[in-house]
């Protein structure tokens, strides 16, 4: 039963009301500033109205003097001339019918108008005045105004241009001529945004330097300046932003910057243990969650873009359906590809993440070891393991340097080293201003002790692996390349590809660096490339399980031990004969740069050079002689020549003395030294060998020792007897 | 890593079988290969022998976890299961329960499960027997011990308690720190 309509009597239908559309919207008012086009000028006060009128009253009264002396010869002219003014004219006229009162009201109005032809900056007011006194008289004078109005606002509009155009100059000209400050001058810049603007300045100058330097300062200033200023931009160390300067070009490192500031999408990985992609995806959208996959190179992963639900909370999450797992985290998993049945490592597990994917890749077969140091960060990985259904795990709390001594013989070995985490300063600030140069000498001699280990658990004659894959979430070349390089000289392996379609290529030549061709085969990711965290990718093959421990290694550990005997001497003479002997050892013991190994050595030295020093103060007295002796021959500073002498020294002194001969037999300096590295020798077998092949290779010391049988001979001659003494003495 | 005792593994079967019956024997009886159970302090390891092996080279302190923690011994020798167990128990469960979508998040957050929450009951639940309690979409959330057999369920009052919680899922983020 619809409403009843109201019909009157002829049937047609009678709207009650006003319908749908009560409210007429109005025509629209503008406000008057608007309208009368100048905001500048003030609103008038109610007084200074009405002077105005006052003021405009008495002038009219005047005209109408002038008027009235010359109306008759006028006013054709103004008919003319002012076509408004007529009508005006006719207006006026049924306002002539007014009351007198009413015409005095009436005339100046007209009057305004005529006057408002004859000035601009009258006209002006009195628009304002029209507006406000009445709306009665807008007929006549509405094409007018807007011409004005569009005059003057034409009028604005190309000063507004002129202004801007003259701004763009100036911008110009500032950007062709940046000054760079002085110290002053930047301490006393107060905003960020000043920072920013002068940074993108430097940046600016230094792309193209030659143009747009300032001749007075070099290119070290402006880089002193851009490093200052990025430092204090994003709260970097001096230290860390010098790195990544050094790292990136001048360009990319503001990106870098920039990235590193933002976070990473939220990202998570299925286990394929439990559940599909496709299944977890529908369940998770079924909750409110907006996801994607991550991309076409992984089956597992899923970019989460917004969630109504807390991600690591829902149902789906505690049954162990999937894993928080960065992107960047799939990866070295990925270049692993392990194969089902084998027996892998992971030496530095925790949280589990990649573990668990290793596991989930194995579908559960095989052996999987979980390792980390930290006791407490392994209560994450079994968390983690019992969460995702991993159950052939081995969970162990290990230091990863002495596992090979525990356990052998692993298929694939897994090795995200411990890092300075530059890559990843999204997730924690801190590293931000808490890293310098020990730290990161810190990081990358764990990080070498740890490849070396983690290849030493590595079974090269593996049916299906033999791989090693090595992982940092740093982007400096020292914690990465560098320490690839090492295990590429210490150890049977090789780099292979790493299977990773994507990601920049690892340096060969970084800096002072020259790193082994093959490094290309390393994978870097950075956060402003990729949208991923910083990390880097190595894989390596293990070829044999031999340790080469190769004959230059040892000799250049033997010559470390000269060099700390020869130390411990004082005299210059024989600092300036290291100085010649280190680079040959510095090309042999290439690896020595690890202070590590130095610090072994050193221990090794230490009691060497004890058992010396104790038969150095045997020999105190005799040495002294020899010093002074060889006084003349240090000057020289001719070796062979000073042998020479020696010999014939030795010679002379033979004849003087029998007993003082085979010690004089030794002056020469480097003489000297061979004795002492011999009295230091009886505590190590090798050491004695090794400098039996020194002997060999060096032709002065053949040379002495062809002295030495020549003062034998000669000894013999002396005598039986004192032969004996001088027997006695040498033993 | 060491064997159970006669009696400890007495009373670990004794305590499977409350919840998967006579399918404790699957579980030993594997056509994968031999699996078996090893106690370190006090922590019962289900795990397959040849990971074994390998585990018992490692020293006892340096070895977190083998293969599956299924639950621990307490100081009076009785055994408790723990919620890391759930992936071999919730295959072979003879009795469920199933929870109403509104009622999961209370039991993950450690609660009893009451009538007004229960979705399903499998039939013939006796009183006091241990039930693996699922999510109506079949994921498993946890297990605990029905409070009333299945009859009784039916004319319970919608407040009562209906399966007491023992372990639940929430577990794994409530309390990382003492899983084992």
């Amino acid at each position: 039963m619809g409403r009843k309509a109201r019909f009157n009597t002829e049937g047609v239908l009678v709207k009650r009301g006003p319908g749908k559309k009560a409210k007429k919207q109005k025509d629209p008012t503008f406000p008057k500033a608007l309208l009368n086009g100048d905001s500048d000028a003030k609103k008038l006060s109610h007084r200074q109205k009405q002077r105005l009128k006052k003021r405009l009253v008495k002038r009219k009264d005047v005209a109408k003097v002038a008027k009235e002396s010359s109306e008759s010869e006028q006013e054709d002219e103004e008919v003319w001339l002012k076509p408004s003014v007529s009508q005006n004219d006719t207006k006026v006229l049924p306002g002539e019918g007014f009351t007198d009162d009413n015409k005095s009201w009436l005339k100046p109005k007209r009057q305004v108008v005529i006057e408002s032809e004859e000035s601009d900056e009258e006209d002006c007011k009195v628009g304002t005045l029209n507006d406000v006194s009445d709306d009665s008289e807008p007929d006549d004078d509405d094409l007018l105004p807007i011409e004005k109005e569009n005059k003057i606002l034409k009028q604005q509009q190309d000063e507004e241009e002129q202004l801007a155009e003259d701004e763009l100059q100036m911008n110009i000209a500032d950007s062709e001529k940046f000054k760079l400050p002085s110290k002053k001058e930047r301490e006393e810049t107060a905003s960020l945004q000043e920072v920013q603007q002068r940074i993108r300045d430097v940046i600016g100058v230094l792309s193209d330097f030659t143009k747009l330097r300032d001749e007075k300062h070099s290119r070290s200033d402006y880089l002193e300046m851009l490093k200052a200023d990025l430092c204090t931009y994003y709260s970097y160390n001096d230290f860390l932003m010098e790195k990544f300067m050094q790292l990136f070009p001048l360009t990319e490192v503001l990106e870098f910057l920039e990235a590193s500031e933002v976070q990473r999408p939220l990202t998570i990985r299925t286990n394929s243990l439990k559940t599909r992609r496709r299944d977890l995806a529908q369940a998770l959208i079924n909750r409110g969650v907006n996801l994607d996959p991550v991309g076409k190179w992984s089956k597992v992963g899923l970019v989460v873009y917004s969630s109504q639900v807390p991600i690591g909370a829902t149902p789906e999450y505690l049954a162990g359906h999937y894993i928080i797992q960065g992107a960047s985290s799939l990866l070295p998993v990925m270049a692993l590809a392990p194969q089902e049945n084998e027996r892998i490592l992971d030496m530095a597990a925790a949280p589990g993440g990649k573990a668990s994917h290793i596991a989930a890749l194995m579908k559960n077969t095989g052996v999987l070891f979980a390792n980390d140091v930290n006791s407490e960060r392994i209560k994450a990985i079994v968390g983690n393991f019992h969460r995702l259904g991993v159950v052939n795990s081995v969970i162990t709390c290990v230091d990863g340097r002495k596992f090979p001594k525990i356990l052998k013989g692993f298929d694939r070995v897994l090795l995200d080293a411990p890092c300075t985490g530059t890559g990843v300063v999204a997730k924690d600030q801190s590293v931000k201003t808490s890293k310098d140069e020990q730290d990161i000498q810190r990081c990358y001699n764990l990080q070498r002790e740890l490849l070396l280990a983690a290849i030493d658990c590595l079974n090269a004659k593996s049916e299906t692996g033999g791989y090693l894959v090595y992982s940092t979430c740093s982007v400096l070349p020292e914690e990465n390349e560098w320490v690839v390089d090492y295990a590429l000289k210490k150890r049977n392996v090789k780099l292979v590809d790493t299977g990773l379609e994507f990601g920049n290529e690892g340096f060969t030549n970084y800096r002072q660096f020259r790193f082994h061709p093959s490094l290309k085969l390393t994978r870097r990711f950075y956060p402003h490339t990729h949208n991923m965290d910083g990390f880097f990718v190595a894989k390596f093959r293990k070829f044999s399980n031999l340790i080469p421990t190769t004959a230059g290694e040892e000799q250049g550990e033997k010559r470390e031990l000269e060099e700390e005997v020869e130390v411990e001497e004082v005299s210059t003479k024989k600092q300036k004969k290291n100085g010649e002997t280190q680079p040959k050892k510095a090309k042999k013991s290439k690896e020595n740069n690890t202070s590590q190994q130095e610090l072994k050595e050193k221990s090794k030295e230490i009691n060497t050079s004890k058992q010396e020093q104790d038969e150095e103060v045997k020999t105190k007295k005799q040495k002294a002689k020899k010093v002074k002796q060889n006084g003349d021959i240090k000057d020289n500073k001719q070796e062979k020549n000073a042998v020479v002498d020696d010999g014939k020294k030795k010679k002379n002194v033979v004849q003087n003395s029998k007993a003082d001969t085979r010690k004089e037999g030794t002056n020469s300096p480097k003489d000297n030294k061979l004795k002492k590295e011999k009295s230091a020798s009886p505590g190590k077998k090798n050491v004695k060998t090794g400098e039996k092949l020194d002997w060999d290779k060096i032709p002065k010391e053949a040379s002495v020792k062809l002295n030495k049988k020549i003062k034998k001979v000669k000894k013999k001659q002396v005598g039986v007897m004192k032969n004996k003494m001088f027997k006695k003495k040498h033993t | 890593m060491k064997r159970l005792s006669e009696e400890r593994t007495k009373t670990l079967f004794e305590k499977l079988a409350k919840y998967i019956g006579p399918n404790v024997k699957l579980l030993i009886e594997r056509p994968d290969g031999i699996y078996c159970f090893r106690e370190q302090k006090d922590r019962v390891y289900y795990i397959s022998e040849k990971i074994l092996k390998l585990a018992e080279t490692l020293p006892p302190n340096q070895l977190i976890s083998a293969g599956t923690c299924f639950g621990k011994f307490t100081k009076s020798n009785k055994f408790r299961l723990h919620i890391t167990a759930l992936s071999y128990l919730a295959p072979y469960a003879q009795c469920k329960v199933w929870l109403k979508p509104s009622a999961e998040q209370q039991f993950l957050y450690g609660n009893h499960v009451s009538k007004a929450g229960l979705g399903r009951i499998s039939e013939n639940t006796e009183k006091y027997q241990g039930v693996l309690v699922y999510s109506m979409s079949d994921l498993p959330l946890g297990f605990g011990v029905a409070a009333r057999s299945t009859a009784e369920c039916k004319h319970a009052d919608p407040l009562a308690p209906v399966c007491f919680h023992q372990a639940d899922i929430g577990e794994y983020i409530r309390s990382e720190e003492d899983l084992l």
